[in-house]
């Protein structure tokens, strides 16, 4: 199967498990071990070709600019890595089935659980390093999720968050490092740069790179200093620690070196880091396991100390080193996962996993006595278990190292770390199993049903096949183990055997074993004395840590961002005019290329009357009616300037929009105060007063200084100018741009419109269904309301001239193309048409009119102009090219028929639904949430406060 | 000529930014309007000012305003209703919500924020 399929499997077959919810507890547990085997199964059928030594490529360019690319590679130590994942996968997930209850959402767990599946194997299938990166981060990302899955247990909270930061944080640094060595190496493959071992240890950039990959290895596979974060991850389900703190996730970092090993090792900087962190968390994860009471801690630092001891194996840098690892990982890997699950088990069936209260289950729970028995004596490092043959080439290749200048330092540190690991196998199988039948369990233990048994047991059998007949694994450790050293080193010569003769790993060996008993008889004084021991606690830095970066981001941040909008839009302000100031003074400004146009009368006069409104509207802003009224005159000397400067279409546009944002004001101000009270001080007036001056003035310099230059280069107008006609058959330029030149950004912009009118009405349809409802249906209008809802002669008017409208609107829209007008400014003009009958009829007589909601006209309007632009596709040309041609149909003149018209009328459509779609909300808001509506016009408001007796009075001042 | 349209500029521009900085939503409103005029103009002037020379193709006429700013522009317009319209929706919505129509978070509110972030860190 193509690597593609392997990687791509368990990331599509995540959308199954929630799928499959419904369908019960099995077939969604079923659907997820289908996919995960259908993946296993893919990857075995690329087995033959990885054991001839070959390597399985595919690739496929995703950003080759960036050197980012989807290229896979199977090696050996990929194989190794996708078999344990894929591997324990299948087994943790039919375990899974039977330990997750019924109120665990089965479905949300097996989702998660293929996700980090798929990330993981793409972290040990990539070959590119960016990819490799996405992956890890994905990794970091699934575990979170995996671990917080209790999302009620403030523990799994909590957990999840610390994982996520430490290996988070690993994986920023590791980005970093890989980045060096991509810049190193000049490629981001990593069949590349594991060829260039020279190049990267000869520059001088290789510290770096190596401390921050370090980085990222260490936290994801839980090394000293970085160790604490797995034993709190200890708070998720049961499954997911079998998974990913024993078998795969913090494989990764372990990974992540085995795979850099060629490169990356051999130099004194990497021994001395790798080997001396690898070797204080072997003893401290050793000890500290020791003296842990809940089952699963104890699994976890006993999980930290073989990780340790891994990494301190890579770090000696010796190809028997290496080869040792490889077999740790496989063998730590069956018997900690055997042993995770059977904790879990414990924790099933006695309710508890405190060992103070356990102990003499060995006869209540029989079977799963045998599988942690043979598991924790394989980790102990008793013979004829896996885990011997692994120790044993461990403390050889201890005996072998020589750190910091002492011979005898890492062998004695290494017997130690044995030795507690030995001390902490029996107390698990002593003091939870052994000893006398209690009779205060939380729950009566006895074995579970097989579904729950069975995997730990599969991966038992393997400890004990492994561990009699070690030559059935040595081809496959020895494949494994070529493929990591790579051209780097030689493979070791040496056998697996059991019995190597009287070497010094034998004595070491049972110097760890007896030692290990003798801790035990030991234990409770041990115990004392340990919790007599002050010690620092992890999580109480770390959180002490966390909560003084928070402290720090705080003050930097809240004094900033205070939530004060219009200080953050002053210091805006201020910014933009001060680098605009400086460019202007480090820039060139040239001379004026233009003459200064004449001012005319008409002009002086339209100027001044856009200042004096601008200015009145400044000064009286809190009269809001007063100031609504002057914007108006804003925007109409504004449309007469367009005018005046040779844009019919922007003065119409202009013009047009006016009058609807004039109208949705006005419905919005029916809501709002009418008067804005004096707050800011004169101190902050003054501020604000400079901070408008500088503004103003900036924009006045800037235009000034480019009305009286032209261009730097040729303005592309020339073009369109010279090919409106002739390629776009229209004589209206501005329109032609429109709808053919730009044709793709107007069909944005419709887009975007509709958009926002969608957005109008989803906040009025929130509003109206949450306790703003029964605040409208309370509130009691601020101004006397007009007798007179639909005064007859606006009634009469509006219908009489809908028409009118309607067929100018029909018109400008069809001689947009060759004269002033086209889709925005028929659309706005037949907006105003409609919106004239809401006004003057009322909400209620207009919507029983309407056939068509806006939401629909809409759609149309954007899906014609799509197809429009789609159907240039049929005629070979890029999306939106229009086509045109004249026709004439006696008796009429000859016309033209152009596509771009088509486009137009989607245009057209878009407009007029998403300026009534706006409009038509704010009314909504308007009717308060429900007012019944009478069909007669003409009528007498039912809801106004006080009828006037005369009939008069209030007529004229109604909105 | 060129003066009368710079300085127009710079005042709606001037104006628009005063009543950006005020504390209520509606002079708020009106201060983007102002602004969206001020931006409108400045970027339809970017084609220079030419009187009495539409972009209309005719036979006998040589010269034309440039087309492509006032292209622009156009939309430009119609969107600024659109965004007009979401932000007094949004100003609305908040006045209704809550009976204030102030931009700022009032200093109880930041209060809240600055509780829920320290429960967030510890």
């Amino acid at each position: 199967m193509s690597l593609f399929f392997i990687v791509a499997l368990p990331f599509f077959g995540a959308l199954l498990p929630g799928l499959m919810n419904a369908a019960g507890r099995s077939a969604c547990s079923g659907v997820t071990f289908t996919v995960s085997l259908a993946a296993f199964v893919g990857l075995l059928t690329n087995l033959p070709t990885v054991l001839a030594g070959e390597v399985v490529m595919a690739r496929v360019d995703w950003m080759p600019a960036l050197g980012l690319n989807f290229t896979l590679m199977l090696d050996g130590l990929g194989f190794f890595f996708a078999l344990l994942i894929l591997g324990i996968g299948l087994l943790i997930i039919a375990y899974a089935r039977h330990y997750l209850s019924r109120d665990d959402n089965m479905g949300e767990f097996f989702t998660y659980l293929l996700l980090f599946q798929g990330a993981m194997v793409g972290i040990v299938l990539s070959d590119n390093i960016l990819l490799l990166l996405v992956f890890w981060e994905l990794t970091s990302l699934s575990s979170f999720l995996l671990i917080g899955y209790w999302k009620h247990l403030p523990e799994g909270r909590q957990g999840a968050r610390m994982a996520l930061v430490v290996t988070g944080t690993g994986g920023l640094s590791m980005i970093g490092g890989m980045l060096i060595l991509g810049q190193i190496v000049g490629s981001y493959d990593l069949s590349v740069i594991l060829q260039s071992r020279d190049l990267i240890q000869a520059d001088p950039l290789y510290v770096p790179a190596l401390i921050l990959i370090l980085l990222g290895c260490f936290t994801k596979s839980a090394q000293f200093p970085f160790h604490f974060w797995l034993p709190h991850a200890m708070a998720a389900p049961t499954p997911v620690s079998a998974y990913l703190h024993s078998a795969t996730m913090v494989k990764a970092g372990i990974f992540l070196m085995a795979r850099m090993w060629p490169v990356l090792s051999g130099t004194p900087e990497w021994f001395m880091i790798v080997t001396s962190a690898g070797l204080v968390t072997m003893v401290l994860g050793a000890v500290i396991a020791l003296f842990k009471h809940d089952l699963k801690a104890l699994l976890a630092f006993s999980t930290v100390s073989h990780l340790g001891l891994i990494t301190m194996l890579l770090g000696t840098g010796t190809a028997f080193g290496a080869m040792a690892a490889v077999f740790h990982i496989l063998n730590h890997a069956t018997f900690k996962a055997a042993l995770f699950m059977s904790a879990g088990i414990i924790d099933h069936e006695a309710h508890t996993r405190d060992i103070r209260r356990l102990g003499g289950l060995r006869s209540l729970m029989p079977v799963t006595f045998v599988i942690v028995t043979l598991a924790a004596l394989s980790m102990a490092g008793i013979p004829l278990l896996n885990g011997f043959l692994s120790k044993e080439m461990m403390l050889e290749e201890a005996a072998h190292t020589t750190l910091f200048g002492a011979p005898w330092l890492v062998p004695a540190l290494a017997v130690l770390g044995s030795l507690f690991s030995a001390a902490y196998c029996f107390r698990l199988i002593g003091h939870v199993f052994l000893g006398p039948v209690r009779d205060d369990y939380p729950a009566k233990p006895h074995d579970p049903n097989a579904g729950m048994w069975l995997p730990p047991a599969l991966l038992v059998v393997l400890v004990v096949v492994i561990g009699v007949a070690p030559f059935l694994a040595e081809p496959f450790v020895k494949l494994v183990t070529a493929s990591v050293l790579g051209d780097a080193a030689v493979l070791p010569k040496a056998h697996f055997k059991i019995w190597h003769g009287l070497v010094p790993a034998l004595f070491m060996s049972i110097i760890a074993v007896v030692g290990g008993l003798l801790m035990i008889a030991v234990f409770k004084p041990a115990l004392h004395l340990w919790d007599a021991t002050p010690r620092p606690e992890a999580k109480d830095i770390f959180d002490a840590l966390v909560e003084a970066v928070a402290r720090l981001a705080r003050a930097l941040i809240l004094p900033l961002h205070n939530g004060a909008f219009t200080r953050y839009a002053a210091i805006g302000t201020v910014a933009i005019v001060v680098a605009g100031f400086h460019a202007w003074n480090t820039g060139t400004v040239g001379a004026p290329t233009r003459a200064v146009q004449p001012m005319t009368p008409v002009a002086i006069a339209g100027w001044a009357m856009l200042v004096a409104a601008t200015v009145g509207m400044v000064l009286m802003h809190r009269n809001r009616f007063l100031s609504l009224m002057l914007i108006g005159i804003v925007g109409l000397m504004v449309s007469i300037g367009f005018v005046f400067f040779s844009a019919p279409d922007l003065a119409m546009t202009q013009f047009t929009v006016e009058v609807v944002t004039i109208i949705l004001l006005l419905l919005a101000l029916n809501f709002l105060p009418n008067h804005t009270p004096v707050e800011s001080t004169v101190l902050r007036r003054v501020r604000d007063v400079g901070v408008a001056i500088g503004g103003g003035l900036a924009s006045f310099g800037l235009a000034y200084y480019y009305l009286l230059r032209d261009a730097v280069d040729t303005p592309i107008s020339e073009f369109h100018l010279a090919n409106a006609y002739k390629g776009g058959g229209g004589t209206n330029v501005v329109n032609v741009i429109l709808v053919d030149f730009r044709g793709f950004d107007t069909y944005g912009e419709i887009i975007v419109l509709g958009i926002a009118a969608l957005l109008i009405y989803a906040l009025t349809e929130t509003l109206l269904g949450g306790p703003v409802r029964a605040r409208l249906l309370n509130r009691k209008p601020d101004q006397p309301r007009a007798g007179v809802v639909h005064p007859m002669m606006m009634v009469v008017l509006t219908r009489v001239i809908m028409p009118v409208i309607l067929l100018v609107g029909f018109y400008i829209f069809l001689r947009g193309h060759n004269e002033p007008g086209g889709g925005f400014i028929a659309g706005l003009i037949v907006s105003i048409g409609v919106v004239m009958q809401y006004m003057a009829s009322g909400f209620a007589w207009t919507s029983a009119r309407l056939r068509y909601p806006y939401h629909g006209v809409i759609g149309a309007g954007v899906l014609i102009a799509g197809l429009t632009g789609i159907g240039s596709w049929f005629a070979g040309k890029p999306f939106l090219t229009s086509a045109f041609t004249y026709v004439r149909i006696p008796p009429f003149d000859k016309f033209e028929l152009a596509t771009a018209a088509l486009f137009d009328l989607g245009v057209f459509l878009a407009v007029v639904g998403a300026v009534m779609l706006s409009l038509e909300s704010f009314s909504r808001l308007a009717r308060r949430a429900h007012v019944p509506d009478s069909d007669y016009p003409m009528d007498i408001d039912p809801s106004r406060d006080d009828p006037p007796t005369d009939g008069t009075k209030f007529v004229t001042e109604g909105g | 000529m060129e003066l009368l349209v710079a300085s127009a500029i710079g005042i709606l521009t001037a104006g628009g930014l005063y009543l950006m900085l005020r504390l209520r939503t509606f002079p708020v409103i009106m201060g983007m309007s102002l602004l969206t005029y001020a931006v409108n103009v400045f970027l339809f002037a970017s084609g220079r000012l030419t009187v009495g020379a539409p972009p209309i193709l005719r036979d006998d006429v040589s010269v034309y305003t440039d087309p492509l700013p006032q292209a622009l522009v156009l939309t430009a317009i119609v969107i600024s209703f659109g965004m007009t319209a979401v932000v007094v929706m949004i100003g609305l919505g908040a006045y209704l919500g809550s009976d204030d129509d102030h931009v700022d978070d009032q200093p109880e509110t930041l209060d809240d924020t600055a509780d829920i972030t320290a429960e967030g860190g510890s």
